[in-house]
């Protein structure tokens, strides 16, 4: 009974240990990416009616699986909600969070998470219907206010609410299904989110005419993907992905057109490094040459990815705005690929 | 069966080389052989090993936490929390501190256990005796409830009531044409508003009748018992109490020249504002843990009462007692003592449930510090152990309680 018992802290001892390894080793070894993505996001992260994943973050976690592995299929999701997502990486659960997420200082230094740039420039709106007849927040003096627990929203809001002295009953839930609920059976007047997240919620809705965006932001809410502390050359690979889907689009590299322009070597080098017919960037991160050829030709650029999934021409029907290229007055930048 | 104290053979004793060498495995085996002392043996060896593995665990989780760069400290409970809770039994605002946040959430969630536990008592003897009654509908009607709400999760149960609270009751501008009682009490999916209550001068003058007739009450009714022991002769003692509890401070109230104000709720801007508001989070929860725990509580009282002999009934009816007093003076004190230790069990459970709020957004101990707090500061190990030993420490309460009462019960032997 002895030997059976210390046989299995052996074991134990053995699992405990055997996570350590880098993460991209792991994924290698496992054969397939596990992403973190939101549990229900209509354009960000949701399931469609055959139950397969898509959205503006799963368009990402498709492009590290193709730039990894080769190819965009090889992907499990795992969905979080707003409180569980940071557990559920630092505990090796997942290899990376693409999950709509707010880089901010605590989350960064004190939680101990690696944000690896910005995907998407967001800010907190409020959404009402307009029935009620509100123009700006600052009317919202004694509403209820729908909220996601666990979120920076959570305490944009109170900070708000306190400085501009408008008293409030906040109604939180653990996901944005359970808001949209309540907005819906009237338990609160108003939704705050992400404009992103509200104008998506609002794409679900029956009468998404009826409801109204009020104009104040109130917060600054850069949203990218996040790693665990202490894998730096994971993390290089996650940060390159997201500049390579975004370098496509300032180079005019499409889905369509990427094979022929990685066919070989062109006059732009830097075109040439990206998609490795000029040196081997891929090497340096440990990929395969095609690494960049095989995430854009998995998703498209940037600007793909964005009209194809939230977009104006889709039900969510957002505006480039400040996801812009830096070029058309817009923030997204990426340093060179050189 | 060789024992520890068989002296060893003595012929051992010329061979000093492999005497000593034979003479401990004689001892071990021996020790081995002895049924006491291998009892004692395996016991160290078993807390040996619990302790080698517990200390492992530990070290393994520190070692992992220092990997990640994170401290173990409870130093974030002193700075702000920086959110808002919507239900609050004590002061707070968002500058308030994580540890206040933590009270605010460790009281909602003893306030959704007393609450609890009291309506689910209630209900869960109502039906237990009803689920007992001759009638054939009635019996059979609560047949049919406690199958079942037994036999479905009780998270389905809370999301189901809390959306036919949302649902079913009006927003607040509705409210004011249907679903309000005189104007004052009033029903909306925000909440159950009605007027407060404001004590003014000479209040304390019927807070102190009140007080005076709960103690003359117990007094009288010690009294009435002694009384009864020596002559036989019976007081309706509850009902005497009853009228002096509240006829006496309703009395002094009408001579103090009734010194009450009342904060009646009323429809400003969104909202309801002033009067005593009961949020549809917390009455979802609480209907919800109450009807599920009160279908398990009608079983054990069932089972409790026909534990009794039929003997008891009949030799109760025999000197003439009516039936309802039969349940309550012979019946019941007596299934009391089969009743109680699975009652406390029941309790706990009921306790313990209540850590589902959060799927409905009510603010108890696991949507503060296990819930917000932890996703702000990053502090899984420490909110979670906070959160584990608040619910350890009320459980124990509550059975310490619970095992008091039922020393009190159960059967004096002599």
């Amino acid at each position: 009974m002895k030997r059976i018992l210390l046989g299995a802290i052996g074991a134990l001892a053995m699992g405990a240990t055997a996570a350590s390894a880098g993460t991209l080793a792991d994924v290698k070894a496992r054969g397939s990416l596990v992403c973190i993505v939101n549990s229900g996001f209509v354009g960000f992260a949701s399931t469609d009616k055959d139950g397969k994943w898509q959205g503006y973050d799963v368009d990402y976690c498709k492009a590290t699986a193709a730039a990894v592995l080769g190819d965009p299929s090889k992907v499990k999701y795992k969905p979080a909600t707003g409180k569980t997502r940071f557990t559920i990486l630092n505990s090796g659960e997942g290899d990376v969070l693409w999950r709509n997420t707010t880089w901010t200082f605590v989350r960064d230094v004190d939680v101990k998470l690696a944000f690896q740039g910005v995907n998407y420039y967001d800010g907190q709106g409020f959404m009402v219907n307009k029935k009620l007849g509100v123009k700006s927040a600052k009317d919202l003096d004694g509403a209820s206010v729908c909220i996601q627990t666990g979120t920076t929203t959570e305490l944009n809001l109170a900070d708000y609410f306190r400085v501009n002295k408008i008293k409030y009953e906040p109604v939180p839930t653990e996901n944005n299904e359970e808001s949209r609920r309540n907005i819906l059976a009237g338990r609160c007047d108003v939704y705050t989110t992400d404009a992103s997240g509200l104008a998506a919620t609002r794409a679900t809705f029956k009468d998404p005419e009826n409801w109204v965006i009020l104009p104040e932001i109130i917060s600054k809410e850069p949203l990218g993907p996040v790693t665990r502390h202490g894998d730096d050359n994971w993390s290089d690979i996650i940060r390159w992905v997201k500049n390579a889907i975004l370098a496509a689009e300032e180079l005019g590299i499409t889905q369509a057109n990427v094979e022929a322009m990685a066919a070989k070597a062109g006059n732009n080098p830097e075109i040439n490094r990206l998609l490795g017919t000029e040196g081997d960037l891929g090497g340096m991160l440990g990929l395969d040459k095609r690494w960049a050829v095989n995430a854009i030709k998995a998703v498209g650029n940037f600007g793909e990815i964005f009209e194809r999934n939230i977009g104006t021409k889709t039900p969510v029907g957002l505006e480039r705005g400040l996801n812009a290229l830096w070029t058309d007055g817009g923030l997204q930048y990426t340093p060179p690929f050189r | 069966m060789a024992s520890i104290d068989t002296p060893a053979p003595p012929s051992h004793s010329n061979r000093p080389s492999a005497h000593s060498d034979s003479g401990d495995r004689n001892l071990l085996a021996r020790l081995w052989y002895d049924k006491k002392t291998r009892g004692v043996l395996l016991q160290i060896l078993t807390v040996a090993l619990l302790l080698a593995f517990v200390s492992y665990i530990t070290s393994n989780a520190i070692a992992n936490l220092e990997l990640l760069g994170k401290t173990f400290s409870f130093d974030f409970l002193s700075e702000p929390a920086h959110y808002d809770i919507n239900q609050t039994l004590i002061e707070y605002s968002s500058k308030a501190t994580h540890l206040r946040a933590g009270i605010v959430g460790m009281l909602n969630t003893l306030l959704i256990a007393v609450c609890g536990i009291i309506l689910a008592t209630i209900l869960g003897f109502l039906l237990g005796v009803l689920r007992l009654s001759p009638n054939w509908l009635v019996s059979n009607m609560v047949y049919c409830y406690i199958e079942f709400v037994r036999n479905t999760p009780v998270l389905l149960q809370i999301l189901l009531v809390h959306g036919l609270v949302v649902h079913v009751l009006p927003k607040p501008r509705d409210a004011l044409e249907w679903a309000n009682i005189s104007d004052a009490v009033f029903f909306t999916n925000r909440g159950v508003f009605s007027p407060m209550p404001l004590p003014q001068d000479g209040f304390g003058w019927v807070t102190a009748t009140f007080v005076l007739a709960v103690v003359g009450s117990i007094i009288f009714a010690r009294w009435a018992k002694k009384r009864q022991d020596e002559t036989g002769q019976h007081l309706p003692v509850f009902l005497i109490s009853l009228g002096a509890v509240f006829g006496l401070p309703l009395l002094a109230y009408l001579l103090a020249g009734s010194p009450l104000g009342w904060d009646i709720p009323e429809l400003k801007g969104f909202n309801f504002r002033g009067g005593f508001v009961i949020r549809p989070e917390f009455l979802a929860l609480w209907i919800a843990l109450s009807l599920y725990t009160a279908a398990f509580i009608a079983e054990i009282v069932r089972a409790g009462i026909l534990a009794i002999d039929k003997g008891q009934w009949e030799a109760s009816l025999a000197v003439g007692m009516s039936r309802s007093r039969t349940l309550n003076l012979v019946i019941i004190p007596q299934a009391m003592r089969v009743i109680v230790p699975p009652l406390t069990s029941q309790y706990l459970n009921l306790t313990k449930n209540s850590s589902l709020a959060i799927a409905i957004g009510y603010m108890d101990v696991v949507a503060t510090v296990g819930g917000i707090t932890l996703m702000q500061t990053g502090k899984e190990m420490e909110t979670m152990i906070i959160v584990i030993g608040f619910y350890l420490s009320v459980s124990l309460f509550i059975s310490s309680i619970m095992n008091w009462y039922n020393n009190r019960i159960k059967l004096v032997e002599r």
